[in-house]
């Protein structure tokens, strides 16, 4: 009897060890993708990228134009964030086991930002450029969609963990709803609150790229106009400006993280 | 004159019976321990009277009022006069000693005041008085999570006690804290009782302390009452049957 549940996670462990090479073994045959060639092809790769993938002195001359479109992409990543994660805080108070006001609202905002959440932000991307054509604005809404998902869900578990215990507290001191959120609820979550905003910035820099490729926006653009016009040593400066500039946000958040925790 | 009149009240979870058809009545002023084993319904019975739990069936009258017919706004207001205390404090961490006292008055608040937090002078002046007397006059502007876990339970019993609470409900108060820290938890809310006239209603693991401490001690076992009397009758027969198996154990004299 007590031994049951080891046994039984024994087994889901065998199981799924066999379902995941089955899974492997079928998508290398489907795909016809040759391991052998693939581990060899990879010095070759990197042969290429340090051949041509580096800044050349003229390449330079570009910069104040990589610069400025690079700015152009922080600001709507650090735009997009923060208005998406204010629609966010809202629908994650609504669905929040600990915060919900009925069951029906509850389920109808965990549906809506599962929906926002899961749909690719490519795909996203690809629907509003038919709405709004090439434009910064479509690169926004992409971006928005998709942080407003992602954020929904992870404010909602914020909310349980830190704030659970402290809003039964005041429940039953008789405060009232609306306190309870901004007397134990938000003062709680805060700090994982910001923490998670500055981890959807910094990754929304980094997908703004493969939007702006698709919308012909931002530092996206500038990388897809130099790599098609093989201009290599101008896209590896954009490459180079972007891990720079990923770099410094994450250095700057991990020190906002420290101070706030 | 009766408190708190608890009339036939049973809760169903899904397929287990937490309570069935409790019956005992609270005086004015008493100090009453609730034991039993784990999971035979003290939580469940505890959070009833001050509905967090909706009993399923019963009656449960406190000071005149027929608490589960309430609506929403009257069981807040109802609430205002029964304090809670848990076994692990349930504070906001993040926030000042003095602030989460003072959440022990939102329940009287408007709207506009709770939210930004705007209490009165005289308020304040409470909360401070209750903190000193309660020994944490050094601690008032620390934060919470810096607080030792007797300190914190301290300033829970602060937060119900400016809620100017006819009756404290206190969900096993020690159960995380040392030896000492208990008595002094324990010594506070018998001086609350036996002072202020505050009925003390306490969940509690220790059948030691409950016979040290309580007026009155009611036995539960698989959410049934199985003893109610004073504290001095409880025999080691009755902790048997409030315990059943390995009661020997448990017996202190
Ligand atoms: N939310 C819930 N859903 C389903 N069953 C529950 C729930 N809460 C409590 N129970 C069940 O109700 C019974 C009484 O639980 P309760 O928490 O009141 O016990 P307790 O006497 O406080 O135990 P302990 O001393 O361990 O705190 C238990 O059998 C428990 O499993
Ligand atoms: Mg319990």
């Amino acid at each position: 009897m007590q031994i049951n549940p080891f046994v039984k996670k024994r087994r889901q462990f065998i199981g799924l060890t066999i379902i995941l090479t089955i899974f492997t073994f079928a998508s290398i045959i489907i795909t016809e993708y040759d391991v052998v060639k693939g581990f060899t092809s990879a010095p070759r790769a990197i042969n290429w990228m340090i051949a041509n993938l580096y800044p050349k002195e003229e390449a330079l001359k570009n910069l104040p134009r990589i610069l400025d479109k690079l700015g152009e992409t922080v600001i709507i990543s650090i735009g997009s964030t923060t208005v998406a994660s204010i629609f966010a805080l809202m629908f994650a108070i609504l669905g929040s086991k600990t915060t919900k006001v009925n069951n029906v609202l509850s389920l109808f905002s965990r549906l809506t930002a599962s929906i926002f959440r899961n749909i690719p932000i490519v795909a996203w991307a690809m629907v509003l450029l038919f709405s709004f054509g090439q434009s910064s604005f479509t690169g926004y809404l992409a971006l928005f969609f998709v942080t407003f998902g992602f954020l929904t869900r992870a404010f909602m578990e914020t909310i349980d963990e830190a704030s659970f215990s402290c809003v039964e507290a005041l429940r039953a001191t008789g405060a009232n709803y609306i306190h309870i959120i901004f007397q134990a609820v938000l003062p709680s979550s805060i700090p994982q609150i910001i923490s998670w905003m500055l981890f959807m910035i910094e990754t929304n820099i980094r997908s703004s790229t493969l939007i702006g490729i698709l919308t012909g926006t931002g530092i996206g653009f500038s990388f897809n106009l130099y790599y098609k016009s093989m201009n290599y040593n101008a896209a590896s400066l954009v490459v180079i400006s972007i891990v720079c500039t990923v770099l410094l946000i994450e250095l700057l958040s991990n020190y906002i993280r420290r101070v706030i925790l | 004159m009766v408190l708190l009149d608890v009339k036939n009240v049973s809760k169903r979870y899904k397929d287990t019976k937490a309570l069935s058809n409790v019956n005992f009545s609270v005086k004015e002023g008493e100090f009453i321990s609730i034991i039993g084993p784990s999971g035979a319904g003290k939580s469940t019975l505890l959070r009833c009277i001050n509905r967090m739990i909706d009993a399923n069936d019963g009656e449960i009258i406190f000071d005149g009022i027929d608490v589960l017919k309430l609506n929403k706004r009257d069981l807040r207001r109802l609430r205002t006069k029964i304090g809670m205390i848990f076994q692990h404090y349930n504070l906001v961490y993040r926030l000042s000693v003095i602030e989460n006292v003072l959440h022990g008055r939102l329940g009287y608040k408007s709207k506009i005041d709770g939210i930004i937090g705007r209490y009165s002078e005289e308020e304040k002046e409470q909360a401070l008085k209750i903190l000193e007397d309660l020994g944490l006059g050094q601690q008032i502007y620390k934060r919470c999570d810096e607080l030792s876990g007797g300190q914190k339970q301290r300033v829970g019993i602060a937060r119900s006690l400016i809620q100017n609470p006819k009756m404290i409900l206190c969900d096993e108060p020690i159960a995380s804290l040392d030896p000492s820290s208990s008595k002094v938890i324990m010594d506070q809310l018998k001086d609350i009782s036996v002072e202020k006239g505050i009925t003390c209603l306490v969940n509690l693991h220790q059948v030691e302390v409950a016979i040290k401490y309580s007026d009155r001690i009611i036995g539960v076992n698989s959410g049934q009452v199985v003893f109610d009397g004073p504290s001095r009758e409880l025999s080691s027969d009755t902790i048997y049957a409030i315990y059943g198996t390995e009661a020997g154990n448990l017996i202190v004299d």
